[in-house]
């Protein structure tokens, strides 16, 4: 197997150990810039649904929940897969490691799919915020319309950045493919795999918050 | 105005004295530290110039009791301006029961002002002299700000909201009104003058101005017009509740919960009806979103305090009774 | 001592030569010099707004442009000034140049990211620039809905983009510093033995990685609003435009701190080097910078007391804003100590030092007259608050740049400016300065109000004051740009170490080569150790 050690460490580093410990606090550092990025829309929903408590969960309760839950547990088995890729990379494992990358986009794409399918769904139902958005049996449009905004606005940043996800996961798949990976350095799939999980763990809020306002009042 | 060079502002309201007492307090303790600080500056690097290349200084390091000092002191001097500046604060925010109200809606870029009485004014406010006056206010558009330096207030206006703010002249005289929130092209030319007149000129200019009825009565002729009187009678046969003496009780609402019949309750109810439903009553009321305007709004809100007896509202219901009261005789 | 004549040397400046050299390198110290580069023109075409704004404003009438172009000037000089100038500014020059070398490190961590950065500046500027250019924006830096979301006519969205790209440079340099301090240290390089310059840029790193994507959401959503009208900020709609200033103002308030903190950082060091005395109480300095950071983010509602917040929420800022005054304070109080019984220098960066202390002295203490309420609702949105800002902004974290240039120029470049028109150019920019701004102070407690084009006639001869100081202050700038780039031609030849200062910057070559050090060092004493220093003089 090819020694990958020296290949990687870059000029300003001392050594491997410095060089994968910071690119690691680097993406961890990173996700908290992005935590504080999809915190201001978290924000301006919690402030306009504690305002609209009602409305908010008239509007969420069009959204499909089943969907959505569907939605969730194909992101989870994608995040298993991805952390399944991490270990083999530890474990040089090369083929399983590009085949579990592989199906991690996979699950991604489904995800993607499906909500592309479910926002053609609003479309059609003339719940997207503009000129011809109705909710039905609404008396309060504006409000209703507010509900929707912040679901496109999070849905879609959260899309946006699973589709950089996926792009990531191209890129490491086609070098671990390339045999660039190993025991000695697998730091790429580690950051690659906490950048994964995040945009996982931003789902995993924003089902609840968006889907499942008030459902257990409904039958 | 002459062409001396002011420095000052003229001190025209109950509350200007005080905010420049409290001003005068973070003065002397700005020039006290900033003098210690130049004169410590200065004396030490003149004491402690470089006298040679080769001179090496003691290796002082610090000192923690020092340092816990000149901590704890500014601590100190500072939570003492917080409580000063915060006591002013709350009595600018806390309007006296029996101030009169007034209404004023910004729009780009004018100031339009309301007495109850009915007297409409435009850039201007005459008001007399030792009365508590209470603004009442709200944007047609953008954020604008009522900033009168004399009385040394200022409130935004917002969009779809009310905010309120109050003084009390205590010198007669004119006075700037400023827009103080960016709001586009003629910012800078929404501003005004506050006339602030002994009592009896105040009388004499209401009285002599175009009649153009109350802000009650001009409510009362658009609740006719908008056909509210046929649902809110003032007996009990309606579809909806009674308005006579709701404004500043407390109604109970469908769903449980009460809420306090104040003028954004009254806003909020004719713009947007489903958002609170009265307990005991369907939810049939139509919006009126977009026919009414937001003076209109006003005159609405003036004419229901003006039914029926006026409870004990704790929230600062104005007399508009009282008001006329005195209009017919003197105090 | 002087290593080999720069020109038979080789070094970071003529390791390699052509404009591929400079546009790709990894190098943080040409990275460095980049952004000096770029901030330089942002500098100046932030002036050029100033200027004109102050040359209108010498008259009540609104005489020279209309208001329209007034409004667009105040807030593209807000813009420029702010977003592209000030927050970069020390960090990504002297931040850059420096922090690595400091730390006995040869580069930060990640240096493709740094070079990111540097190109994120530039092109979030030029769509800024393509927005003045095509027609202006006329929002005010602050971007209030609903006027920028719905009312205003002028290029909102290409600013906005442009600041956000901008704001990813930030973040990204932030990233880099933090990452580098904790892992790129050199042997024996402990925390507390860091120079207080990095541990004040640590402290400004994590308020641009934890502050700045809040800008950047509520720029998004002001864009969105925009062009698709659907009413997040529209009171019609239930929106509520005094969100917006919520979300704008958790940023925008730890920005100054992002502003102020690594001037901060350069005056530690310009005091300590020209008193020859470590810093006194150098534990409660670095804790301080942290602290600043910490409570910065606690107390944005101080700009919001007549916004309609609610009472309560007025009394928790205002108690929180003079807490955060006190590190501020404690720091002043102990560069002031850092002088008693020391060795003190004249030079040029050192009179820079002592415009910062007084200049930010005054200027923070008049942020307790706006951090109490009873007082702010009376100078809000007055010239009070722009006096406050630019006694902070330009009195504080410009001077501090500008000391911190001198005093780095000999490193940076090799050569040395000329003292006697640099000591000129300090004295006139602080006269110039307080000539400038401290009419405003009057002016807005007699009610003068910001962002006004046209204003009442007693208020002119305080505007003619601040205008005839304002072309000081601009003079005040013009020379160093002269005398600078005259001395990388015509300058003398600097030594390694011109100013017998400590710190590892100081034991390598002026300019250093491109590694840095030519072996990594290894530090054995504490920081500002003077006497270790004239120790290793006499023995080497």
């Amino acid at each position: 197997m090819v020694n990958t050690e020296t290949l990687a460490v870059r000029e300003q580093f001392e050594s491997a150990a410095q060089q994968k410990e910071a690119s690691t606090l680097g993406m961890w550092i990173f996700l908290v810039t992005e935590i504080m990025f999809f915190g201001g829309l978290f924000t301006a929903y919690t402030v306009y649904r504690s305002f609209f408590a009602d409305v908010f969960a008239a509007a969420s309760n069009t959204l499909s929940a089943t969907i959505g839950g569907v939605n969730t547990a194909v992101l989870i088995c994608s995040s298993f897969t991805m952390a399944l890729a991490v270990r083999a990379s530890q474990l040089g494992q090369r083929r399983a490691l590009v085949w579990l990358l592989i199906a991690t986009m996979f699950f991604g794409s489904i995800f993607l799919g499906v909500k592309a399918y479910e926002w053609n769904e609003k479309f059609e139902e003339h719940h997207v915020p503009g000129p011809s958005f109705h909710l039905e049996g609404e008396r309060n449009q504006g409000q209703a319309q507010l509900f929707f905004s912040l679901y496109f606005a999070m849905t879609g940043l959260h899309a946006a950045h699973m589709v950089v996800g996926l792009a990531l996961l191209a890129v490491m798949a086609y070098r671990a493919q390339v045999g660039r990976f190993g025991p000695d350095y697998y730091t790429p799939i580690d950051v690659t795999g906490l950048y994964w999980h995040f945009v996982d763990i931003i789902w995993i809020f924003l089902f609840p918050l968006l889907y499942l306002i008030g459902r257990h009042h409904t039958a | 105005m002459g062409s001396r060079l002011p420095l000052w502002p003229e001190q025209a309201s109950t509350i200007s004295a005080q905010v420049d007492h409290l001003y005068i307090f973070l003065l002397c303790i700005t020039a006290f530290f900033t003098v210690l600080i130049f004169s410590a500056i200065f004396y030490f690097a003149i004491r402690y110039r470089r006298r040679s290349e080769a001179e090496l200084p003691p290796p002082i390091t610090g000192g923690t009791a020092l340092e816990i000092t000149w901590s704890v002191i500014p601590l100190g001097i500072t939570m003492v301006m917080f409580v000063w500046g915060a006591k002013l604060y709350v009595e600018i925010n806390r309007p006296p029961s029996d101030a009169v109200e007034i209404f004023v809606v910004g729009k780009q870029w004018m100031w339009k002002l309301q007495h109850p009485e009915g007297q409409r004014e435009i850039n201007e406010l005459h008001i007399p002299l030792g009365r508590a006056v209470k603004l009442t206010m709200t944007s047609e558009d953008v954020i604008h700000s009522f900033y009168v330096p004399a009385f040394r207030t200022k409130q935004d206006a917002l969009p779809g909201r009310y905010t309120t703010t109050w003084f009390k002249p205590t010198q007669v005289g004119k006075y700037h009104l400023f827009c103080a929130e960016y709001c586009g092209t003629k910012h800078s030319g929404m501003i005004g003058l506050i006339y602030v007149m002994q009592p009896e000129e105040y009388q004499a200019w209401l009285s002599g101005g175009t009649g153009e009825g109350s802000l009650a009565a001009n409510g009362q002729k658009l609740f006719q017009e908008l056909a509210c009187s046929n649902c809110h009678r003032m007996d009990t046969q309606g579809r909806c509740p009674s308005l006579a003496g709701v404004f500043g009780s407390k109604v109970e609402l469908a769903g449980g919960g009460t809420v306090t019949a104040d003028a954004a309750y009254i806003r909020e109810s004719i713009l947007d009806p489903s958002a609170k439903i009265v307990k005991g009553f369907e939810p049939v009321m139509p919006t009126f979103q977009g026919l009414v305007t937001e003076e209109g709004l006003l005159q609405l809100i003036e004419y229901i305090k003006s039914l029926g007896p006026k409870p004990g509202a704790p929230l600062g219901a104005p007399r508009t009774t009282s008001m006329a009261a005195t209009e017919s005789g003197k105090r | 001592m002087i290593t080999a004549a720069a020109e038979e040397r080789v070094h970071y400046l003529n390791e390699n030569y052509g404009i591929k050299s400079w546009l790709l390198t990894k190098d943080h110290k040409r990275i460095g010099l980049l952004y000096l580069a770029t901030i330089t023109l942002f500098f100046a075409i932030g002036g050029i707004f100033a200027t004109l704004i102050r040359l209108e404003l010498l008259t009540p009438m609104g005489d020279l442009v209309s208001s329209e172009t007034y409004n667009k000037l105040f807030t593209m000089h807000g813009i420029t000034m702010i977003f592209f100038f000030l927050v970069p500014s020390i960090p990504a020059t002297l931040g850059n140049f420096f922090l690595p070398i400091m730390i006995g490190a040869k580069d930060l961590a990640f240096p493709k990211l740094n070079l990111l950065s540097w190109y994120l500046l530039v092109i979030g500027g030029i769509f800024a620039l393509y927005a003045m250019l095509a027609g202006g924006v006329d929002t005010g830096w602050t971007f209030y809905v609903p006027y920028s979301s719905t009312f205003s006519n002028t290029y909102v969205v290409a600013t906005a983009i442009g600041i956000f790209i901008a704001g990813f440079s930030s973040i990204l340099t932030g990233l880099n510093f933090i990452v580098t301090v904790h892992q790129m240290r050199a042997p024996g390089m402990t925390w507390f033995r860091l120079p207080l310059f990095v541990w004040s840029h640590y402290a400004t790193a994590l308020i641009m990685v934890l502050g700045t994507p809040v800008l950047a959401i509520s720029l998004v959503l002001v864009a969105v609003e925009r062009l698709l009208h659907i009413g997040i900020f529209d009171p019609a709609l239930g929106g509520d435009p005094v969100l917006f200033q919520h979300l704008f103002w958790f940023y925008s308030h730890p920005a100054v701190y992002i502003m102020v903190l690594p001037g901060m950082g350069v005056i530690s060091e310009l005091v300590s080097t020209f008193s020859r005395k470590q810093v006194f109480g150098y534990r409660f300095v670095a804790f301080a910078s942290v602290a600043i950071a910490i409570l910065g983010f606690l107390v944005w509602g101080h700009h919001m007391f007549v916004s309609g917040q609610s009472t309560y929420a007025g009394l928790v800022f205002s108690f929180l804003s003079f807490f955060v005054a006190i590190p501020s304070a404690v720091k002043v109080f102990n560069w002031t100590a850092t002088l008693y019984k020391g060795s003190v220098s004249y030079a040029t960066p050192m009179l820079y030092a002592f415009g910062f202390i007084g200049l930010f002295t005054m200027g923070g203490l008049t942020g307790l007259f706006v951090a109490s309420l009873g007082v702010d609702v009376h100078v809000h949105d007055t010239y009070f608050v722009v006096a406050h800002f630019h006694y902070i902004m330009v009195g504080g974290t410009l001077m501090a740049y500008l000391g911190g240039l001198h005093y780095w120029w000999p490193k940076m470049t090799g050569r040395m400016y000329p003292e006697g028109w640099a000591k000129l150019s300090a004295l006139v920019v602080f006269l110039g300065f307080n000539l400038t701004f401290f009419p405003q102070f009057v002016l807005g407690y007699l009610g003068m109000p910001r962002r006004y084009h046209v204003y009442p006639d007693e208020f002119q001869a305080l505007h003619v004051l601040s205008t005839a100081g304002a072309s000081v202050l601009a003079a005040g700038y013009i020379m160093p740009l002269i005398y600078f780039i005259w001395s990388l031609r015509y300058g003398p030849i600097a030594e390694d170490n011109p100013w017998g200062a400590t710190g590892l910057e100081w034991k390598t070559a002026s300019p250093p080569p491109t590694h840095n050090f030519e072996e990594t060092p290894v530090v054995r004493h504490e920081a500002y150790d003077y006497a270790a220093l004239a120790e290793e003089a006499r023995v080497g």
